[in-house]
């Protein structure tokens, strides 16, 4: 009896602990899924995530965020006290901050000339960004260099050849 | 009977396109300063090496091949075809070193994508691209509206005849000034102006619109080289989309439209005669055309709703309509969204006002709005005609630059030159269609590349078929040279086996 008492108990425990990941796993909806079910979507509440890629674009009291999540980048807009969350931006020397951003998806934003974005209302930071070192791959340098001596024999080459015409 | 072509033929070809090569290579200079300024070390090696290549291969072509010998029609026609091929097959190599391209395959296409000022591309993650890879897929944009061979003729051919052949092969048989190496210089510092005038405004609002100001002048720089050479890269994945903007968009508008007119047409407006921007043919057609389309544009979407404000179908609609007719290829919405959204009728305008094209001597492709023009002309002429009384006598002309008389000539280059372009969409359309693409889609896409369009619907992407991105390849290839080079190269290569 208690041991089914205990079972029933982390059965149930175990399920509060899941249910919201189920949850939010449930309700994240991904760049191409936006796109293709534009018209089913528009003027709804979605969960999007994305890597913030490029610039923080400051428009007066709101900002646009462009989030990459692998296959397109939507169009973030954003209140101003959001961007403190926010501390890389991806590039070719960093990765972006990844972010989950929850607000109304417009297929056609009236506000903005027809764009498709999400006006966000709440943001959240679910992974940091970082800066990307970048080594010398040793391997191009030893071809530029192997490259660099056939070209300075190929003029050798020319410089003799024209010098033996003249005599 | 067909001569085969001689040692000396092939001496001839080999030689120029060597001087070519190496003025390809030298141009990787500018992509190797920007990885130096911006500390990209692995991008500074990947562009030295493709300097370096290009410049061992013109240079063994250039000795092995020297000649004195001037260059005869066919043979400057085949040196033409041939570079545009080694232009795509050598800019790639830098592409390839960056990672950032799934096979060579793709490199090249892209490679061929930039250089034909097409659009369309396969680049993958171009939100991480080192500053000097992207400043390279703009700067092959920038170099292909000028003609990989124009450039060369500025610097590298000492002879006038030579490099008139070369000029013509390209597709251009306009010149601005006597002396076809002088038109190259002319055209280019048109486009130096233009360049300085468009990258600070964009510069400006970039500014304004929240950027960073060395990330403005990197974006507007890269965006004007684009958008004047109506070809169609941006710096990130989301093109024109990114920026959220309409002085952005609107800017842009302005140097597309700039980039799609013929150079003679500036020259002349600048310089000579302010009015023939109103009076000549080419510009009326193209602003007929374009009123045109828009108005089908404009019909389809508001039938679907899909914009619910002016503002929404000029940025939308008529924007997308403006980069279609213009061969640029920026986007403001995404691919799938044209399928998805804008239904049958929109979607059709679009492809239409991307066969259309730009116009003659411009950065743009297409059929071209001048050939358009006197076909259209000539029908018009026919139909007076037949009105007329049968002894009436009445000379038809028409006024592109100066007035030229009508005859059978023209409107026979010009339909033929039709015809071909309706070819080459087809056939691409048909591949697609064979590889399981709707055929609206496929005719899209094709439509896209043949005329160096740029726009896609979603069909060109890392994962498409290799017989297709070798068939757009081709079509991107062709389109940009007006059929006539690659026609030459291929008689060139019947004649060799098959000739006497």
């Amino acid at each position: 009896m208690k041991k089914s008492v205990h079972s029933i108990l982390f059965f149930l425990y175990t399920a509060c602990c899941l249910l919201p990941a189920i949850c939010y796993a449930q309700q994240t909806i991904s760049s191409a899924e936006l796109i293709e079910n534009a018209k089913q979507l528009d003027g709804k509440e979605v969960i999007y995530q994305g890597e913030a890629i490029g610039e923080v674009m400051i428009r007066g009291n709101y900002s646009w965020v462009n989030l990459h999540d692998g296959e397109n980048a939507i169009g973030i807009w954003m209140p101003n006290n959001f961007l403190s969350l926010i501390s890389f931006t991806g590039s070719y020397s960093s990765r972006g901050d990844w972010l989950e951003a929850r607000g109304i998806f417009n297929r056609a934003c009236a506000m903005h000339g027809g764009d498709l974005d999400i006006h966000a209302t709440q943001l959240y930071k679910i992974r940091d960004g970082r800066q990307v070192k970048h080594r010398l791959v040793t391997e191009k340098q030893g071809l530029s260099i192997i490259l660099s001596g056939v070209l300075l024999c190929l003029l050798i080459l020319q410089l003799l050849s024209k010098k033996l015409k003249k005599q | 009977m067909v001569l085969k072509p001689t040692l000396d033929d092939l001496r001839g070809i080999g030689y120029y396109l060597g001087k070519i090569i190496i003025g390809l290579g030298l141009t990787m200079l500018f992509p190797i300063i920007s990885a130096i300024l911006f500390k990209e070390i692995n991008p500074t090696y990947d562009f030295i090496i493709g300097l370096l290549i290009c410049l061992i291969f013109g240079k063994l072509l250039a000795i092995t091949c020297y000649t004195q010998k001037d260059l005869s029609w066919v043979q400057g026609m085949v040196v033409v075809a041939l570079a545009w091929v080694a232009a795509a097959l050598l800019g790639a190599v830098p592409f390839y070193l960056s990672g950032h391209w799934k096979s060579y395959l793709d490199c090249v296409f892209d490679a061929m994508s930039g250089f034909t000022t097409t659009g369309l591309f396969l680049a993958q993650d171009i939100d991480h691209l080192s500053h000097a890879v992207n400043f390279w897929r703009h700067l092959t944009m920038f170099l292909g509206g000028q003609g990989v061979v124009v450039v060369a003729l500025m610097f590298l051919v000492r002879s006038s005849s030579g490099a008139l052949r070369m000029y013509v092969g390209e597709g251009r048989d306009e010149k601005l000034s006597p002396n076809v190496v002088e038109t190259a210089r002319v055209i280019l510092l048109i486009n130096m102006i233009y360049l300085g005038l468009a990258t600070v405004a964009l510069w400006f609002i970039g500014i304004y619109e929240g950027m960073s100001a060395s990330s403005s002048f990197f974006h507007g720089l890269c965006v004007f080289m684009a958008a004047f050479s109506t070809g169609g890269f941006t710096p990130q994945s989301q093109n024109m989309l990114y920026y959220h903007s309409l002085p952005y968009e609107i800017t842009t508008i302005v140097i597309l439209i700039l980039g799609s007119l013929n150079f003679n047409l500036h020259y002349t407006v600048w310089l000579k005669r302010k009015k023939e921007i109103i009076s000549n043919i080419e510009a009326r057609t193209f602003f007929l055309t374009v009123m045109l389309t828009f108005f089908l544009v404009a019909i389809g979407l508001s039938k679907l709703g899909v914009y619910g404000d002016a503002i929404g179908l000029f940025r939308k609609g008529f924007y997308q309509l403006i980069s279609a007719h213009t061969t640029t290829g920026f986007q403001t919405v995404y691919s799938r969204q044209f399928i998805r959204e804008w239904g049958g009728v929109a979607l059709i305008a679009l492809t239409l006002a991307m066969a259309f094209g730009a116009s003659v001597c411009s950065t743009g492709g297409g059929i071209k709005a001048l050939r358009i023009g006197v076909i259209c002309k000539a029908l018009y002429n026919d139909v007076k005609r037949i009105m007329l009384p049968e002894s009436a006598v009445f000379i038809e002309k028409y006024h592109h630059i100066k007035d030229v008389v009508f005859g059978d000539r023209q409107v026979r280059s010009a339909m033929l030159i039709l015809l071909c372009y309706l070819c080459l969409y087809g056939l691409g359309a048909i591949i697609g269609m064979l590889l399981g693409y709707p055929a609206l889609a496929a005719l899209f896409e094709s439509t896209s590349a043949g005329a160096n369009a740029g726009l896609s619907c979603g069909i060109t992407v890392p994962t498409m078929p290799g017989l297709l991105k070798i068939t757009f390849i081709l079509q991107m290839w062709i389109g940009r040279l007006e059929f006539m080079s690659v026609f030459a190269l291929v008689g060139f290569f019947i004649a060799f086996f098959r000739g006497k």
